[in-house]
């Protein structure tokens, strides 16, 4: 059953009583919530995403997004994450308890699923084959990955890049595109349709607001993809759309530092950075325009499809 | 005090072969339960031993690998450390002994199989402390941020020094100067520890205790030092070692003892009482009447009986019940052993009503 077929008042009971089972690729969520913006933001981004009575299921992460105190809820409310009653993170202003779901999740699966090598980077697919965006924060990988799987490339992951350590081969987490400040207008510009929830402001980066993932990444999401690219986007005005090259030395070891569980891994970690950077091509991308960058994106695609 | 614990995770540990009649809610709540007490590792050594691996269903496998995958990971850089702490105290004429999990790991013993490792201990002349100290910063550990009052509390009346974090790879080692502090009602001479120590293979200047002695003070910090958050973790070692020491026909004689000899029979006999209760360690009836001496009177025997079995359980919302304040209780007795009571009061109360308001200042 998909979460859409839940109605409003069904989703926010379970919510607050035993919980939704939900799966998001690889991984399943119990997720508990007496928080009204908590069920807002999974009805209006989770819709096609699939849901089981929790009762009785194996979930690999229990989490909840509650108020700390009854006190607080009068006063300055909070929200807390607890992940299977331990609470990882301080509270937050009542405001981000959504980007606060979607910062936990992430933090549960970066802390945990070290059967993957995890990155910290987008990956989109087109093809079969795999583009992956590391970046720093402020390089504008949010939103070219938003443009880019608004324009018919598959979103497999905004913030985690799950390599199967046996297969090498990259598995999708396709959870809502995570939006920043300026983005979420350039986005908005770039393609009215697409669902933009609302903005929580002033979070510890800014204002944060998360995009509907679309609907063929989700229905799709158990399918894996060949890594094929590995791509520094940088954004900056006025900048003409360029790749460049870079070495595979170089970039295997900026995935390594900016893996979540490089070192987790040992030797085996390695074995796997390397064999994916093998298969790819590396390029750092500089770019102004989102749809000239879509368009340098699909060129690469077609270049490697024939 | 019912015969056996009931919380899934002791169950599973205590009968492996249960696991192949699990519902997958069950499962569920079994990996819950080993993440929080640390023990998902453990638990899939366990289930290999047993040909069990094949029962865990597909979806709650990757748990349990992962978890294998840092225990691993763990143990190598334990391995590493400890060569970083030799290098570093090379200087010194005297050979440090390694306590508790990095001694498992060192001499290969079975009880560091799926072990996740927090800090390494080490122990050392009290006489020298100055020396190792010192010779640690040097080579890149520093005390961690504690307030004033936590810094005089470690240095006057416990036996060890605050934690040293390295500066660079974080990691922290506790230095002991004995296994319980001086304000402790017992405290064994630890000249007699190191005296027995047995040195590690291939690692001059770096010893482990001996196979009771080992043992004594693992129980010792379950019972005698508060260190309840890692209560089952801990028994399993227990559990683990003792399995793996009786093989040795005199071994129980000998156990109890050094027990005797040291003043440790009461953590000893808490020790077996509440692995037989979790984990139906194999003890002789020997073991447990040669300690009868050192068995508190019935009133105190069902308090404790009440407390540990509660506080030793997972700490997971599932093992909870209505007596809670068994965490404190246990957290109380602990101190109780261990400092006078002109020293106890004031402790608790500093640690109740001034620490939770005192803020470290960090660096930014």
């Amino acid at each position: 059953m998909k979460l859409l077929q839940l109605s409003p008042s069904d989703l926010r009971h379970q919510l607050a009583g035993n919980g939704v089972w939900l799966r998001t690729g690889p991984f399943s969520l119990r997720i508990r919530s007496c928080l009204p913006r908590v069920a807002e933001g999974l009805t209006e981004l989770y819709g096609q995403f699939e849901v089981r009575s929790a009762h009785q299921a194996f979930a690999d992460f229990h989490v909840e997004l509650n108020p700390p105190s009854r006190l607080r809820r009068w006063f300055r409310p909070q929200v807390n994450f607890s992940f299977d009653g331990a609470q990882p993170f301080k509270p937050l202003p009542l405001d981000q308890a959504y980007p606060m779901l979607e910062w936990g999740l992430n933090w549960c699966v970066s802390m945990h699923a070290h059967h993957y090598l995890i990155i910290h980077a987008a990956v989109v697919e087109k093809n079969g084959l795999a583009a992956i965006l590391p970046a720093p924060p402020g390089s504008g990988k949010s939103t070219l990955t938003a443009g880019l799987v608004l324009s018919g490339w598959r979103l497999l992951s905004d913030e985690l890049t799950l390599i199967d350590r046996r297969t090498g081969l990259l598995h999708a987490l396709p959870r809502p595109v995570s939006l920043k400040n300026q983005s979420i207008d350039v986005i908005r510009q770039f393609n009215p349709e697409a669902f933009i929830n609302r903005v929580s402001h002033d979070t510890s980066k800014g204002s944060v607001a998360h995009m509907r993932p679309p609907r063929d990444s989700v229905l799709r999401q158990h399918e894996p993809a060949r890594p094929g690219w590995v791509i520094f986007p940088k954004w900056e005005a006025g900048a003409e759309t360029r790749l460049t090259p870079r070495s595979r030395a170089e970039t295997f070891m900026f995935l390594a530092q900016n893996a979540f569980n490089y070192s987790h891994l040992g030797a085996d970690g390695f074995r796997v950075g390397t064999t994916l950077i093998d298969h790819a091509h590396c390029y750092d991308f500089r770019y102004s325009a989102l749809s000239e960058a879509v368009t340098a994106f699909d060129r690469l695609a077609e270049r490697r499809a024939v | 005090m019912k015969s056996r614990s009931r919380d899934l995770l002791s169950c599973t540990l205590r009968s492996p072969d249960s696991v192949t009649r699990f519902s997958m809610g069950e499962w569920d709540l079994l990996v819950r339960q080993a993440r929080s007490a640390g023990l998902l590792a453990r638990v899939r050594h366990v289930l290999a031993r047993h040909q069990l691996t094949e029962a865990i269903p597909a979806v709650a496998r990757w748990h349990f690998d992962a978890a294998a995958t840092l225990a691993a990971k763990q143990q190598l850089a334990v391995r590493w450390e400890v060569d970083k702490i030799r290098t570093a105290l090379k200087g010194l004429a005297f050979p440090f002994i390694l306590l508790k999990g990095s001694a498992y790991v060192m001499a290969n013993l079975p009880a560091a199989s799926g072990r996740l490792f927090n800090d390494i201990d080490i122990l050392v002349p009290r006489a020298q402390l100055g020396a190792v100290e010192a010779a640690l910063m040097l080579a890149g550990w520093h005390p961690t941020l504690l307030s004033d009052y936590d810094q005089r509390y470690y240095r006057r009346w416990m036996h060890e020094i605050p934690p040293l974090q390295h500066a660079v790879r974080a990691t922290v080692i506790d230095v002991h100067h004995a296994i319980l502090p001086d304000t402790a009602r017992y405290h064994p001479d630890s000249a007699t520890l190191r005296h027995r120590a047995v040195a590690v293979a291939d690692m001059p200047g770096v010893q482990v205790l001996a196979t009771e002695d080992r043992i004594l003070h693992s129980a010792t910090h379950v019972f005698h030092d508060g260190e309840l958050p890692h209560g089952l973790r801990d028994l399993t070692d227990l559990d683990l070692l003792l399995r793996d020491a009786a093989a040795n026909p005199d071994f129980w004689l000998r156990l109890t003892t050094r027990a005797n000899e040291l003043q440790l029979g009461r953590s000893l006999f808490y020790a077996l009482r509440y692995l037989r209760y979790f984990l139906d360690t194999p003890i002789p009836d020997s073991a447990m009447a040669a300690l009868e001496r050192d068995k508190p009177n019935r009133l105190t025997l069902a308090l404790m009986d009440r407390i540990f079995t509660r506080v030793l359980a997972p700490d997971h919302a599932s093992c909870a019940d209505r007596f809670t304040p068994a965490g404190l209780a246990a957290f109380v007795r602990a101190h109780w052993l261990r400092m006078p009571v002109h020293l106890l009061i004031p402790h608790l109360l500093h640690k109740a009503f001034v620490s939770p308001y005192q803020r470290n200042e960090k660096p930014a």
